[in-house]
């Protein structure tokens, strides 16, 4: 029984090991994943807005195509992200709309303004409800909606400009026409 | 050619760790001392090698040589000159190689220092040792080779990311790296160990001065790395709970755990088994930094290139290193002899709590780390947890910790006197209760925990200050007398005073500028005035200035107080147009007690106005030099006799000051 637990360190290691090495030996590129919701009706919503941007509701979807970025000011893969976004806002004229996840709205407006506002409507989820609704594990995530607003895409993990030219361009493109 | 001279060193250094890795470890089975003094001149030669390479590398980056590809892609011609030299380890290749190096380097110096050390546990902590060398030193050859070539070479160079272009991040890789790497000092200590099946108050005396070692540097390293943060990536923030920032805090925390078992080992003979298993989990958690920072599982703004056949290989690597170990422990442990008993409350019984909340505190922090990777094993994705959870479950763990710390060294070891101890801290808890109070008064605003928080600083801080007035008699004996009690008091009692108030003090800091910071925004044209904690930030305009390797907007905005001016701070927006990154400079006027931080936002707007963004922190500065004085603690106790290395033993009365050394 006491040898047990000294073999207790080497069984918890042993699966530490196994579970990190799964997405490296597989190689499978897990950002690639399917949602429930795609190709349904984006959830039910309405959220304040973060001043001086409007808040976000589910009528505030469809009529064109958009984005719906989950992002905060705490999480750093979202500043990774963060000049691309600016970059596909300005100078490809993509809307974005934001859901700013489980923050403070004035970091979140703080952040806003040292990095730049890339977006149209930023809806505040302070208690991460909305997040449930879309189903978010966490934050960035990055969906597309289309002209009926429903879901089309959904991207988990920080946007690549490979992800971006490869992807997201062209499904845009497809769905704008 | 230096760049070749630099790539056969290294070569050469995996062969010489290659025979450093066996040939002792033979002898020490064999009972051979020709074969176990092999370890000692390997172990110079294999730190010369490197050193060598990495002097290589290092010249290509200072005369920029645009024929080494890792030069091209991380500098450029128009670099300032520290920031060429910080470019060698800015990098992925570059860093491994300052990795191997400071590996190598602990090396030789138990190989030069350790002649006291008994032969057989020396060659085979200098062989456990070369072998995470060999494995490492395999990793850069095979897959990290910092000296390719590239033909045709480019006019020049890609430049560093400029966000790394600081001084504060220029030292803070090494720092951090002598931490990381100075605790495998500890682990192999501890295979040697259990490899021969012995661990007495000895082997204790010899570890802890490594571990400690590794820890000041762990702790000034992870300190710049806060303080780059604050000042460079934030709005203020000094702390984001990032995966690269959390894998240097878990080695930290288990890391300042070994720091105090040690202890029980030296002084008691107890604590064996998990002191030899909290030494390969403190070695194991800085392994899992680097390979959670090289393979880029995790995304982080800190983290460089991607490539996942570099992370399967370090993972190879944490996993027989770290698998190994363990299965010897699983093995060798249960027969290693349990020495004193304690009862709870005692020295060894506070210090016990200490190490149970660290290493709970160690495993909130992996759990929180691994989460998201345990999502995207599962096809989630690669997310971030952040803040809501750290805060949730770290605080609850620090107030016990915290609460403790200032009990504990004021307890007898084996049996300690609970009522006696609290009755000798009466002082501190008086001043705590006026600083609480005194706190309630000033400030109407924040949180209860922020209450809370300086309490217990205040407490941890003169709770220190107590333990020391206690040794040296304060109050109770003449001047002289407190005096002279404070000079024969041994380092490692300075050590403590200083690491425990430092804590103190920069738990004052976090508090303060986490619940009382305020922060004012506003578009603003030349003599705008903004009102922000008593100052006033009068916007004066904005210029267009170049800088060696960047061009720049610079803002400047006078602060006065009443009518005094106090000084000019000078945002700047900076534009490196051959990485084509913007950062943005913050501006910081500190007075000890609180930081005014002045940040450009965007602009110009069409009527030539500017976002301007300013801050009040308050003692926020005390973060940053508790972090410095906890550092100072453990440098001084690292000079105490008892763990001088390699000092021989003198003649009793002969010490500094001509004092007799009084016991402990």
């Amino acid at each position: 029984m006491r040898r047990l637990l000294y073999l207790l360190p080497l069984a918890v290691f042993g699966a530490v090991v196994a579970w990190m090495a799964v997405p490296l030996i597989t190689g499978d590129d897990p950002r690639d994943l399917p949602s429930a919701l795609i190709d349904r009706p984006a959830p039910d919503f309405a959220l304040p807005g973060l001043p001086p941007a409007d808040g976000l509701a589910t009528a505030d979807l469809g009529g064109e195509v958009v984005l719906v970025n989950f992002f905060a000011s705490w999480c750093v893969p979202c500043l990774a992200e963060h000049p691309l976004l600016t970059r596909l806002a300005r100078e490809e004229g993509i809307i974005i709309h934001a859901v700013n996840y489980k923050d403070a709205p004035e970091a979140a407006t703080g952040w806003l303004v040292r990095h730049g506002n890339p977006y149209a409507r930023i809806g505040a989820d302070r208690d991460g409800r909305v997040g449930i609704e879309w189903g978010v594990s966490g934050v960035p995530e990055t969906f597309v909606v289309d002209r009926d607003g429903r879901i089309r895409k959904r991207y988990t993990g920080p946007l690549t400009p490979a992800q971006v030219e490869a992807e997201l361009l062209p499904l845009l493109r497809e769905l704008g026409r | 050619m230096i760049p070749e001279l630099g790539h056969f060193a290294l070569i050469l250094a995996f062969l010489l760790a290659a025979v450093q890795a066996i040939l002792p470890l033979v002898g020490a089975q064999r009972d051979d001392p020709a074969l176990m003094a092999l370890g000692r001149p390997a172990a110079i030669g294999q730190f010369a090698m490197i050193a060598i390479a990495f002097l290589a590398l290092m010249y290509a980056f200072v005369v920029s040589d645009f024929t080494v590809s890792n030069v091209v892609e991380n500098s450029h011609s128009a670099k300032p000159m520290l920031y060429k030299v910080a470019g060698v380890w800015g990098n992925h290749e570059g860093s491994m190689v300052l990795w191997v190096l400071i590996l190598a380097l602990f090396g030789a110096l138990v190989a030069v220092f350790g002649g006291n050390l008994p032969q057989r546990l020396q060659a085979r902590a200098l062989s456990v040792q070369a072998m995470i060398g060999v494995g490492f030193l395999a990793f850069i050859l095979a897959t990290s080779n910092p000296f390719l070539r590239v033909d045709p070479p480019p006019l020049d160079g890609n430049d560093l990311n400029p966000l790394l272009q600081d001084p504060g991040l220029a030292f803070h890789p090494p720092f951090l790296y002598l931490g990381y790497v100075g605790f495998s000092m500890a682990f192999s200590f501890a295979v040697a160990a259990l490899i021969e099946g012995r661990v007495d108050a000895a082997w204790g005396r010899w570890v802890r001065p490594w571990t400690l070692a590794a820890w000041c540097a762990l702790t000034i390293g992870i300190g710049l790395g806060s303080w780059w943060a604050y000042y460079e990536l934030g709005w203020g923030g000094w702390w984001f709970w990032d995966p690269v920032e959390n894998a240097s805090f878990m080695p930290w925390l288990t890391g300042t755990a070994l720091l105090h078992s040690a202890i029980v080992v030296e002084k008691r003979d107890a604590l064996k088994s998990w002191t030899i298993l909290l030494a390969i989990v403190t070695f194991g958690l800085s392994l899992l930094g680097t390979f959670l920072v090289r393979s880029g599982v995790l995304t982080s703004v800190h983290a460089f290139a991607v490539d996942p056949k570099r992370g399967v290989f370090i993972l190879m690597l944490l996993a027989l290193t770290i698998g190994g170990s363990l299965t010897l422990y699983a093995v060798r442990a249960p027969a290693l002899k349990g020495g004193g008993l304690f009862a709870p409350i005692s020295r060894e019984g506070a210090l016990v709590l200490n190490n149970l909340l660290l290493a709970i505190a160690a495993a909130t922090v992996l759990t929180g780390t691994l989460y998201p990777l345990a999502l995207e094993a599962m096809g989630g994705g690669t997310v971030s947890v952040g803040p809501p959870y750290f805060n949730a479950v770290f605080m609850p763990l620090a107030v016990p910790l915290v609460a403790a710390m200032a009990i504990g060294p004021m307890l007898a070891w084996k049996r300690g006197d609970l009522p006696g101890a609290l009755g000798r801290l009466k002082a501190a808890a008086l001043l705590t209760a006026i600083i609480a109070l005194g706190t309630l008064y000033w400030q109407t605003g924040g949180p209860v925990l922020a209450f809370i928080g300086i309490a217990l600083a205040a407490w941890a801080f003169f709770g220190a200050l107590t333990e020391f007035a206690d040794r040296i008699r304060l109050f109770r004996a003449p001047p002289a007398e407190n005096w002279r009690r404070a000079l024969g008091l041994p380092r490692s009692a300075w050590g403590l005073t200083l690491a425990h108030a430092g804590l103190g003090l920069a738990i004052a800091g976090m508090v303060g500028t986490s619940a009382w910071k305020s922060e004012v925004i506003e578009r603003v044209g030349p003599g705008d005035t903004l009102a922000l904690a008593g100052y006033e930030l009068v916007f004066d305009g904005v210029e267009r200035i170049a800088g060696p390797n960047y061009s720049a907007e610079r803002g400047s905005v006078t602060v006065t107080r009443n009518g005094d001016t106090v000084t000019v701070l000078r945002p700047e927006k900076r534009w490196y147009p051959v990485a084509r990154m913007p950062t943005t400079e913050a501006a910081i006027r500190t007075t000890l007690l609180s930081d005014i931080y002045v940040a450009l936002g965007d602009g110009p707007d069409p009527t030539g106005g500017w976002v301007l963004r300013a801050w009040h922190h308050p003692l926020v500065p005390w973060l940053w030099i508790g972090i410095a004085i906890m550092a100072l603690g453990g440098t001084v106790s690292l000079t105490d006799r008892r763990l001088r290395v390699g000092a021989p033993r003198r003649a009793r009365g002969n010490a500094a000051g001509g004092h007799p050394q009084p016991a402990e």
